[in-house]
């Protein structure tokens, strides 16, 4: 297969021309594993998964990757303060680089390749047709940053926290494709200020938690957990800075049109130790599916409708579709005839 | 267990005699590969078997962080312990495999610092040895003090003044020198981090010194790790595996739980990482609190023990294990 017969050419804003193939339905990140949804820690070992799943390598190159990264640089365009980092962490942002160049040439060497020599390293990335050589941690010899280097060149979001004083900094980021927040506004700040603005998790002592977990994060153990939003249209910059371009569109929504148009909006987030900056990488990676590809997967459809049905009305709020859950609830009850769901979230065979 | 990332096997290539109570040991990966990068001011937990007894020591690794071809640490020689530095001056030679754990740091750099003013005391120059390294590549200002007893005892005292000239300042307790301490923390450029390292006294008089000339806490960061003291025998009972277990007098409670075939976190094992806490049950008696993570009230509560260094005196206890 060539390379442009595997990568789609789409786009995810204007035409909305985004689509996922039937593999790409099958592998969806599907984030409820019962019938119910709360906030949990939710964490587990982020290990090599079920092969052909997004869990196989350590970072999911799919067939939206050369779309996606024209759609970051088209944001960037537009907004470069979605990528910042402030001074100190730009060693963090070589551990990152090393990271992905590592990940991408190993578990895809069809695509990307990495060779060095002592520091001299030269990077080939084929779906983007970039061929570099550089001087590991020197930033003279690349055209930007070492984390907008890389991070222009792989999917998802990624921010980096800055570790000092029994707490994270969010303190370098690339931010393009976000559920509602903006790095610009967040940056410098520390972990339960920059998750302030998330009901219920708080008094459940969630962040607290969570953090003393984090602070004691071993490089060579990375984690992962789920995050889920609703959006509507395949956008993937759904950023608050651009609200008055996107927010409005959850008005149009209609019974004959949600089921193209809703889209389940799925973060696979992980977490590692960075090895030189003892800072934690946080990549963020956003799928998306629209509803009427979900309910193809009967379990799916049972699920999602119960979830979306039960959900607490602050969380609905907090994610933005409560106007919208009644729409919701009707098209996706028509997919669920009561009958029990098999546990964890696979789709079943 | 320590959480997460496995053990690495490792071989000893250097077992090298730098004076007479500390050796530098070289590791490197039994499988001929690369080390994992670390940062500046981490530690490696080193596992022994000593004649059956399990010991599981942390060490600052000193060698440069961009030398991912190995690491190296110095063990001091202490003669009254419970014979963790005995065992690796005695036993360990190269050739022989050992396994040694991830890298962890608490005791990192900021690296926001405009510079970095390091003090360090005897045995405790390790964890700057592979800062200094890692800032001077970064190109980043920084200033070592170096306090050792006497010319003999000063660890690679001369090595350091040859690669970084007058950014090390070496005192020798033994001719009457001491640091001006106070001059010295009172002259500092603003955005200077400051870092200490030692015996901890030293720590103690660092930490006091910066406080009352009004250096903001975050500025300034400190490393003891503390050796698991030796004491009296106790009884302890663990609910969870139902099994009642005593510790010896040369044993931490975390060795005595792991030796009773039951896994525990850790991670440090010097009472400073918070891993391996512990909530108590029951308490008939007084834990001797001897770890720096607990808050005093905590402590005063009696609800939770660090196992790696804190002993118990009394009658019961029982912990949630």
């Amino acid at each position: 297969m060539s390379l442009d017969d595997f990568f789609h050419d789409e786009t995810f804003f204007g035409d909305y021309t985004f689509k996922n193939s039937p593999r790409a339905i099958k592998r969806f990140p599907f984030p409820f594993p019962e019938d119910d949804y709360m906030y949990s820690v939710n964490m587990e070992p982020h290990v090599p998964g079920r092969p052909g799943s997004v869990f196989e390598h350590t970072f999911d190159v799919d067939e939206h990757y050369v779309a996606e990264m024209r759609d970051r640089a088209r944001v960037l365009r537009d907004d470069p303060l979605r990528c910042q980092s402030l001074p100190h962490m730009t060693l963090a942002g070589w551990d990152l680089l090393e990271l992905i160049m590592e990940s991408f040439a190993r578990d895809y060497p069809q695509w990307f390749s990495l060779t060095k020599s002592g520091n001299q390293w030269h990077w080939i990335n084929r779906p983007l047709n970039i061929d570099q050589k550089f001087t590991f941690l020197d930033e003279s010899t690349l055209p930007c940053g070492p984390m907008e280097y890389i991070t222009r060149q792989a999917q998802g979001d990624f921010t980096l926290q800055d570790q000092r004083n029994d707490n994270l900094w969010i303190e370098a980021g690339m931010v393009t494709t976000q559920a509602d927040w903006s790095l610009d506004f967040d940056i410098g700040m520390s972990f339960h200020e920059w998750h302030a603005p998330v009901p219920k998790a708080h008094e459940m002592g969630v962040f607290d938690r969570a953090l003393k977990f984090l602070l004691q994060l071993q490089h060579g153990a990375p984690v992962r957990r789920f995050n889920w939003t609703m959006t509507v249209d395949p956008l993937l910059d759904t950023s608050p800075e651009n609200y008055p371009k996107w927010g409005p569109g959850k008005t149009t929504l209609t019974k004959e049109n949600i089921g193209q148009r809703q889209h389940l909006r799925v973060e696979l987030q992980t977490l590692f130790r960075l090895p030189r900056s003892n800072a934690i990488a946080f990549p963020i990676r956003c799928y998306l599916c629209s509803f009427e590809d979900l309910v193809t997967q009967p379990k799916w459809a049972r699920r999602l409708h119960r979830v979306v049905r039960d959900l607490p009305d602050e969380l609905a709020t907090y994610k933005g579709f409560i106007r919208n859950r009644p729409l919701m609830v009707d098209y996706l009850s028509q997919f669920d005839d009561g009958a029990p769901t098999s546990p964890g979230w696979w789709p079943d065979e | 267990m320590s959480v997460g990332a496995a053990k690495i096997p490792v071989v000893v290539t250097e077992a090298v005699e730098v004076n007479s109570l500390i050796k530098r040991f070289r590791f490197v990966r039994e499988d001929g590969g690369q080390m994992p990068g670390f940062s500046g001011g981490a530690h490696t937990v080193v596992e022994m078997d000593d004649a059956g007894t399990r010991r599981l020591n942390p060490y600052s690794l000193m060698s440069d962080p961009g030398d991912r071809s190995g690491y190296e640490i110095s063990v001091r020689r202490d003669d009254t312990g419970r014979g963790g530095s005995a065992y690796m001056h005695r036993e360990v030679r190269p050739g022989m495999k050992m396994l040694i754990s991830p890298p962890v740091n608490l005791f990192g750099l900021d690296l926001r610092a405009k510079k970095h003013l390091m003090i360090a005391g005897g045995i405790g120059i390790t964890p700057f040895l592979a800062q200094m390294a890692q800032l001077d590549a970064m190109g980043a200002r920084f200033e070592l003090h170096y306090a050792a007893r006497d010319r003999e005892l000063g660890a690679y005292m001369p090595e350091l003044s040859a690669r970084y000239g007058d950014r090390v300042h070496r005192y020798y307790d033994a001719e009457g020198q001491a640091i001006d301490l106070t001059t010295l923390l009172a002259g500092q450029p603003l955005g200077t981090h400051l870092y200490v390292c030692g015996p901890k006294g030293m720590i103690g008089w660092v930490l006091k010194t910066a406080a009352d000339l009004g250096w903001p806490a975050g500025a300034v960061h400190s490393e003891e790790f503390l050796a698991p003291p030796v004491g009296q025998p106790f009884t302890v009972e663990l609910a969870v595996s139902g099994k009642t277990i005593t510790v010896g007098a040369a044993q931490s409670l975390l060795e005595a739980i792991e030796a009773a075939g039951v896994d525990a976190p850790y991670l440090c094992r010097g009472g400073a990482c918070g891993q391996c806490e512990t909530h108590v049950i029951a308490c008939e008696g007084e834990i001797e609190h001897n770890d720096h993570w607990l808050t005093d009230d905590q402590k005063a509560g009696c609800r939770h023990i660090m196992p790696c260094v804190s002993r118990f005196k009394g009658a019961k206890l029982v912990l949630e294990r």
